[in-house]
């Protein structure tokens, strides 16, 4: 185990710390240790819009992702009464995984398309007249893609933390008199907030590293931090590229960390 | 009858599916009573009692509560509390904020619903643990809180799934006469399912014996006990032989049988258990038929003419106690 999370966690992040750290041309990458690749990552505006970029599609899917999840754990866990239900309805949601992310994420632009199935359909009801620009490559086909892709990642641990809720623990709340909402409120989702911060965790880290999806779902029109890294290792300027990851890496550290102060996971598991 | 707060079982069915879990019973509570459900699991004890409280729909019949049909109402507009088997207490609230969960949801404001769940916790003597969760607390102060829980709503009646079935033996005797305490202090009908007739002899004003989906018998502990009327709560209460003789069945407790020389009692039997309980010897004999019947006799008594095993006795008893049930 130890050995493992050496090899491979511990050992490329130091790696991709020292790198950060060497210097660079148009041609080559030398050993050094300077500061350039910081002070040119923070002093361009550039950076600044695409981290905020990053942040408003981590917030907005997170939020999405939070509303579906929930709602469909709730239906599978307190709605499906048999057990070989719940176990049928849960595979049928796992059954898009047996697919690519990237096919699946493909799948939505002849959909999305000027001329796609959403527009014509959209047209032929006589909803809109000319063809919706902002359903493809836009910030809407990304949150679209990044919430299709991710939100059983929310599903799964909310799903568990409501099966093992004890049902007598809504009888008693509905014998104190609690609405639907208030067992909702006051009981449900309070003995959910691990499943929520697990969820929580597995998007926000997903989306910030994610940069396939802002890609293709944006026609390249969109830039986060991902396609950052992206591009300049395409360009082949590593130490920049590393430098930038850093700061990602901080930046979700942050995130996860203000999050776990919220709920202490370890004494909710 | 109307205004008295009295609870009126009328043809009470339940029915999941093809099987009948209630079978129409009717049976009224007198206002104020401790009385226990009691019977084997699955007798429909507890399905009666779930549906009193408002948690398992009503097939058929009625619930009638001071002369007002409950039947459909939710369980918070009855008039009736429940007490679950494991307590259910919420576990992310303390205790005063569990205790003061249905004030919580009625709207009532922090401080005054603070005010009646000290109130509440003071009456169980929880006081000093108000700030704890549930998870730090044992059992039977658990329990203690359940209980709080259940009375801050001011039931006129208190229903309890089972209460004691999750302590342990020590502590279900300090808890039962607690619950009896608190029932005769409030005032209020308790109706406490369990399936041990030693809790529900030592509590009840009014013990019902159900089995089969039906009320076998309903009276005072003492009736129950002393004249069971069908061989099921004749056995299922203790203490009891069920004799089949050719006049038909009767019960005979075990206690008021008398041991003779072999021929001179009403019926003979052999000897095959003898086991000392301390103050009693509870002797084993076979008689016609293989039926088996325990005779319990004070220690002193049965060393001054002791038997052995395999041994022929003659068993007595007086017409008194001999008890004509139904089979």
């Amino acid at each position: 185990m130890a050995v493992v999370l050496l090899a491979f966690l511990v050992a490329p992040t130091v790696m991709i710390v020292i790198v950060s750290f060497w210097g660079a041309t148009e041609y080559s990458i030398y050993p050094d240790f300077q500061f350039d690749n910081y002070e040119f990552l923070f002093g361009s505006p550039v950076t600044y819009t695409v981290f905020f970029n990053t942040l408003k599609y981590t917030f907005i899917t997170w939020v999405l992702t939070l509303v579906i999840g929930f709602t469909v754990a709730y239906f599978l866990a307190f709605e499906v009464r048999s057990l070989k239900w719940q176990i049928a309805l849960f595979l049928l949601c796992t059954i898009p995984f047996w697919t690519s992310n990237i096919i699946r994420m493909i799948s939505w632009i002849p959909f999305l398309g000027r001329n796609g199935l959403a527009n014509s359909t959209l047209m032929s009801w006589g909803v809109i007249d000319e063809p919706l620009e902002w359903l493809l490559f836009s910030d809407f086909s990304v949150i679209l893609a990044f919430v299709h892709l991710y939100t059983l990642f929310m599903v799964v641990p909310i799903f568990n933390s409501m099966m093992r809720i004890d049902r007598s623990l809504i009888e008693a709340a509905r014998d104190g008199g609690a609405s639907a909402f208030q067992t909702l409120r006051h009981v449900i989702i309070p003995l959910c907030k691990p499943g929520i911060m697990i969820g929580t965790i597995f998007v926000t880290t997903l989306v910030m590293g994610d940069f396939i999806t802002v890609r293709f779902m944006s026609g390249s029109q969109r830039a986060n931090v991902g396609r950052l890294i992206s591009n300049d290792i395409s360009l082949l300027q590593y130490p920049s590229a590393s430098a930038t990851a850093v700061v990602l890496l901080i930046t979700v550290l942050i995130v996860i960390g203000l999050l776990l102060r919220l709920v202490d996971i370890r004494k909710e598991l | 009858m109307g205004t008295e707060p009295d609870l009126e079982l009328v043809k009470l069915t339940k029915r999941y599916g093809d099987t009948t879990a209630v079978d129409a019973i009717s049976h009224r509570f007198k206002s104020g009573v401790y009385a226990c459900l009691l019977g084997p699991s699955g007798c429909g004890k507890s399905s009666t009692l779930r549906m009193i409280a408002g948690h398992e729909d009503v097939s058929d019949g009625a619930i009638v509560l001071s002369g007002r049909d409950v039947s459909h109402l939710p369980p918070a507009k009855r008039g009736t509390a429940m007490m679950f088997q494991n307590y259910a207490l919420f576990p992310h609230l303390s205790v005063r904020d569990n205790v003061a969960f249905s004030l919580r949801m009625a709207g009532v404001d922090k401080t005054e619903r603070h005010r009646r769940a000290d109130e509440m916790l003071e009456l169980v003597e929880m006081t000093a643990l108000s700030d704890r969760k549930p998870d730090q607390l044992s059992g039977g102060q658990q329990q203690r809180v359940a209980l709080a829980r259940a009375l801050i709503t001011r039931p006129q009646v208190l229903l309890l799934d089972e209460p004691l079935s999750a302590l342990d033996p020590f502590l279900r005797i300090r808890m039962r006469a607690e619950l009896k305490r608190l029932q005769r202090e409030l005032g209020i009908s308790f109706i406490h399912v369990t399936h041990g007739q030693d809790e529900a002899l030592a509590l009840a004003d009014e013990i019902i014996v159900m089995n089969n989906a039906v009320i076998e018998q309903a009276g005072s502990a003492r009736e129950v006990y002393n004249t069971p009327k069908t061989a099921f709560v004749a056995r299922f209460m203790g203490g009891h032989n069920v004799l089949e003789l050719p006049e038909g069945h009767i019960a005979l407790r075990s206690d008021e049988m008398t041991v003779e020389a072999a021929g001179a009692g009403r019926i003979d039997g052999r000897v095959t258990g003898i086991e000392y309980q301390g103050t009693h010897v509870a002797l084993t004999a076979e008689v016609v038929g293989g039926q088996e019947v325990t005779a319990l006799l004070p220690d002193a008594a049965f060393l001054k003419t002791p038997k052995d095993l395999g041994e022929v006795i003659g068993l007595n008893w007086e017409d008194r106690v001999a008890h004509p049930v139904s089979a």
